[in-house]
This record gives structure tokens, sequence and C-alpha cells, in this order.
């Protein structure tokens, strides 16, 4: 009987693995087959060089440079707060906080991840743009860093959450070593449990760099959306994602701007499947 | 407490929540010598041995009642430094635990940390720490291999040079050999005769052949108490006790 059960559910599993794999793959055929209908039109080498993107004026011109730009820069933003923050709060959950502590500062980093983006972005347009607007004395708080900043609070959920999944995975035989030599808890974490947990905490900062890549509607509502190359953080710019969202409704279907949008797409695609693959090689190395 | 004294125990109590694990004990245990302690799973043998070096102020809600000398320095005393303490008071565990490192920065980890970054300081050291430790000879040439990728008796020697780097006076030794083969076993047990020559060595053992074989005296402990303490050769010829004889004997544990 017992038997008969794990039959099914393996069963079901196994179905259910095999389909997930199916649709991926399918997204990614489908990107494909609309994404090389705008190759034939443009060359790559335009596409990815090319430093103007105006997709419906007469001549069109499809350079996504500004917007590969763009999300650069709100994920180098966003990443040079979310992981200094996330794994010292990572490394605060895990070794220094008592568990009462926890108790009450865990959820409530988990609940960063239950916040709805759009929710984010209004939060973005009413407090955090006309903050970043007048601390930094700028003529408008819709920029890259506001994006990025916002990214980082979104990101936090992920990183520090499976970093701390990866210290935990530290034998606690090591801390007791180390402390036995006369080490501090400091020395300890320092210069043994995080080298032990070097590859799963990699993993997550690529799994948050994930996050910060993919977001849209966030990044849509606060950078200012100007196409155009920026020449600093604090100037208006504008993502892969927010293009896709932004033009996808306004364009005719079977156009080129329409099929420029796939071609996004596939860039997108191509460069967070290497960052999960990534991640994914760096949590595997953890675990063996 | 004699000159030859290093260790020495006041009525101490350890408690986990209500229930002492350990029970009013004191006990003085001698300099440069072997003591084992012995008594079945249970009896609070590893929970007496980690207050000799504090190693209990890692559980939560651990507590200890009396006091703990070492060289007459009450070690629980609010002022003393827990860093000096086990520094003084080394520990080897009773499953070999190597960093994931090399086996040079396993034996340089401890003199790293306080302090000394010397390389040919260093160099000697693990040279000394390794050959005291009766495993020079096996690894010298590969200093730089993964400490891991070692047997589990040569992890065990590691993990007792890297105790020996920092110099301790005393070494504090769980069931060193409990997870190793016999024939690592018989190195880890003339490595501690040898040892005891220059350290205090307190060790835990539920295997009264190797308790006899390298101990000097022995300790018998039963529910949380000490029965009886004494040589070794008294201990297992002519116990005093009812129950110390039961139990070397094999009538129980
Ligand atoms: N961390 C702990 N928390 C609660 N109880 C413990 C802990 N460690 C040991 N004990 C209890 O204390 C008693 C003595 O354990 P221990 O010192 O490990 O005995 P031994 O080493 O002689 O086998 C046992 O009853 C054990 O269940
Ligand atoms: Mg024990």
């Amino acid at each position: 009987m017992k038997n008969y059960k794990d039959w099914i559910i393996e069963k079901i599993l196994l179905v259910l693995g095999i389909s997930s794999i199916v649709v991926l793959a399918m997204i990614f055929l489908f990107l494909l087959k609309d994404g090389l209908q705008f190759f034939s039109v443009v060359s790559l080498k335009d596409f990815l060089t090319g430093d103007t993107w105006l997709p419906t004026s007469k001549p069109a011109s499809f350079g996504i440079l500004p917007l590969l730009v763009g999300s650069f820069a709100v994920t180098l933003v966003a990443l040079t707060i979310a992981v200094p923050f996330g794994l010292a709060l990572a490394i605060y959950l895990g070794e220094i906080a008592s568990s009462r502590t926890k108790e009450i500062l865990k959820p409530t980093v988990e609940l960063l991840a239950a916040i709805p983006s759009v929710v984010y972005g209004f939060i973005g347009i009413t407090v955090i743009a006309p903050a970043v607007k007048s601390f930094f004395n700028i003529s408008s708080g819709f920029t890259l860093f506001t994006g990025g900043l916002i990214l980082a609070l979104m990101a936090l959920p992920t990183i520090v959450s499976i970093a701390e999944d990866a210290l935990h995975a530290v034998p606690g035989s090591y801390k007791e070593a180390s402390l036995a030599l006369g080490a501090s808890s400091w020395e300890t974490i320092v210069h043994v449990i995080l080298p032990a947990a070097k590859s799963g905490l990699i993993a997550a900062i690529m799994l948050g760099m994930g996050r910060v890549i993919g977001e849209t509607m966030t990044v849509l509502m606060v950078t200012g959306n100007a196409p155009i190359i920026p020449g600093s953080i604090f100037e208006s710019g504008r993502t892969m994602t927010a293009t896709i969202a932004a033009e996808m409704g306004e364009t005719v279907h079977g156009s080129t701007h329409y099929y420029s949008l796939f071609g996004i797409g596939l860039v997108l695609f191509t460069i967070t499947f290497a960052i999960n693959f990534t991640a994914d090689y760096f949590v595997q190395r953890q675990r063996g | 407490m004699s000159r030859a004294d290093k260790i020495d125990v006041k009525n101490l109590s350890v408690y986990y929540g209500n229930d002492p694990a350990v029970k009013n004990i004191s006990i003085l245990i001698p300099e440069k010598k072997a003591t084992a302690l012995i008594g079945p799973s249970g009896c609070g043998k590893s929970t007496f041995l980690r207050t000799i070096n504090r190693m209990n102020d890692l559980i939560p809600g651990a507590r200890i009642e009396g006091n703990v000398l070492v060289d007459g320095q009450d070690i629980y005393d609010p002022k003393a430094d827990v860093v000096e303490i086990r520094t003084r008071v080394g520990m080897v565990f009773q499953r070999p635990n190597p960093f994931p490192k090399s086996i040079f920065e396993n034996v340089a980890y401890g003199p790293r940390r306080h302090g000394n970054n010397r390389k040919a300081d260093l160099e000697e050291i693990v040279e000394k720490s390794l050959t005291e430790a009766a495993l020079w000879g096996e690894v010298k040439d590969r200093l730089n291999d993964f400490a891991l990728d070692l047997s589990g008796g040569q992890q065990q020697r590691l993990c007792i040079a890297r105790a020996l780097a920092i110099q301790p006076e005393v070494l504090l030794m769980d069931e060193p050999a409990s997870a190793l083969d016999p024939i690592s076993t018989a190195k880890v047990e003339d490595l501690i005769d040898e040892l005891k020559k220059d350290y205090t060595i307190v060790i835990v053992t539920h295997n009264m052949q190797q308790a006899a074989r390298v101990s000097d005296k022995t300790a018998f402990f039963l529910s949380g108490e000490l029965i009886e303490f004494d040589e070794t050769s008294k201990i297992f010829t002519n116990p005093q006790d009812k129950r110390t004889e039961d139990y070397i004997t094999g009538r129980f544990g």
C-alpha cells in the first residue's frame, strides 16, 4: 500500500518536473523564434552596441546599449547596497542574534519578499524619489539610483535567507574547534564560518542579482524611463525589462518594433539564465 | 592542592535545565599526567570535561556552580579571560573536526589567531606540532593538501597537532579514538603516552582497556557523580566502591 502511494507521488513529481522543463524550453523556443525574426532585419551587433533606442521614429534605430547600461546601473547600485547589508544581516541572524531577536527579525525580512513590486514602485514614487531629489539636490528624483535603492530592498530577503542557510549549513564542529583554540567569536566567523560557507554566499548574491535584473514594475515606475545612455546614476534611465513592459502594449503586432522587444527578452533570458546557472553551480558546491 | 596538581575542581555542579548533569564534584587533577574519565554513557563525562575550558559557555541554558581552578586561578571568575583560558587548556573532540583548509593552515590557525603571522615562525610551529602529534612523516610532502582528504586517524592526529600549536598546558580529549579504526586508535594511544610527559591530559573514554593503557589516574563517574578517583592500577585491580567494580568488570554500562 505504502509503496503504491510512493509510486504515485513519485510519478506526479516526475511529471511536474518534466513539465517545468518543457515549459522552460517552450518559453525559450518562443523567444528564440520571434527574436530571430528580428535579427534577420537588424544585426545582433548593431542591436547590442547601438547607442540609440528609437524604435518608432523614421528611420527607426534599435540599439539597446542604453537599456543594457540602465539595467547594469540599477543592478550595480542595488547590489552595492544589498550585498553588504544582506550578508551582515545573515551573519547577525545566523551567528549573533538571540533566538528571540531572530524570531522577530527573520519574518520581518521575509515579509519584504511578500510585498508586490507595484507597491514598492508606489512607495518609490511617493516617498523615495522625492527624498532622493532633495537629499542629492537634483532636478528629478526619478533616477537609476532611486531604482537601485528600491531594488536593493527587494533583493534583501533573497540574499539574507539563502546566505543564512549557507551559514547554517556550516558544521557546528568547525565553530567549536575554532573557539577551543582561543579564537574569539568574531575571528571564528571571519576565518572559519564565512570561508566554509563561501559557495553558498556567492549563490545568495547571484540569486539576488537575478531578482534585481528581472524586476520590471518598480524600475518602470521610478527610474524616469529615458532610453538614453545616462551620464551618471543620478540621471534618468531605462532598463530592458521596463522597455518591454512599457512598449509591448503600444507596438503593432508583427512589426519590427514588436520583434525587437522579443530580442530584448532573449538577451534578458540569456543573462538571467547564466546568473542562475552560476548560482546553482555554487549551491551544488556548498552541498558537495 | 599540592604543587603537582594542575586542576582543582571544587563542588562543581552543572545544570542544563533543572536537573544537574554533574553533581557536586571535587577532584584534583595532577600535572603532566594522564587522567582518564570513565563511566557509562550519559553520566556527565563530557559535561565535566567541557567545564575545564569553558566550552559549556556555548550551550544556551547551561549553568555551573562551584569552582574550577587551573594553576590556582578560578577560570569562572567574572574577570577571567575565556580566550586566555582556552589558549592554556586545549581540546580534542570525539569526531575529528579539521577545518576545510589545508593541513598547514589547520595547524597554523591557532598561532595566527594569537597574532603570529610570520611565515618562518609558522613553518617552524607547524613542523614541531605535527612531529609532536606523530603525523609529520606522513604529511610533510603535502602540507598544502586539503585536510579533509586525510584518513580519519590522520585527521584526529592533525586535530591534536592543531591543539598543540598554541602550546597549551592542558589537553582535554573527549573520546578521541572512538571514531577511529584499531590501528589509528593504537597510534593515538601511543601519542597520548608520549604527550603526557609534557602536558596535563584529561581523557574521556568508555573503553576501559584504553583507560588502563594510557592513564595514570582514573575517575569513575556514574549519574553525574564522581564515585571513585584513584591511581589507574588501583581502580582496575582493587576498586573501593562496589559500583566501580561492577562497571569495570562489565556488569553494567
Ligand atoms: N547540550 C545539552 N543540553 C541538555 N542536556 C545535555 C546536553 N549535553 C548533555 N546533556 C545531558 O547531560 C547528561 C550528561 O551528558 P554527557 O556529559 O554528554 O555524558 P557522557 O559524556 O558521559 O556520555 C546526559 O543526561 C545528557 O542528556
Ligand atoms: Mg560524552
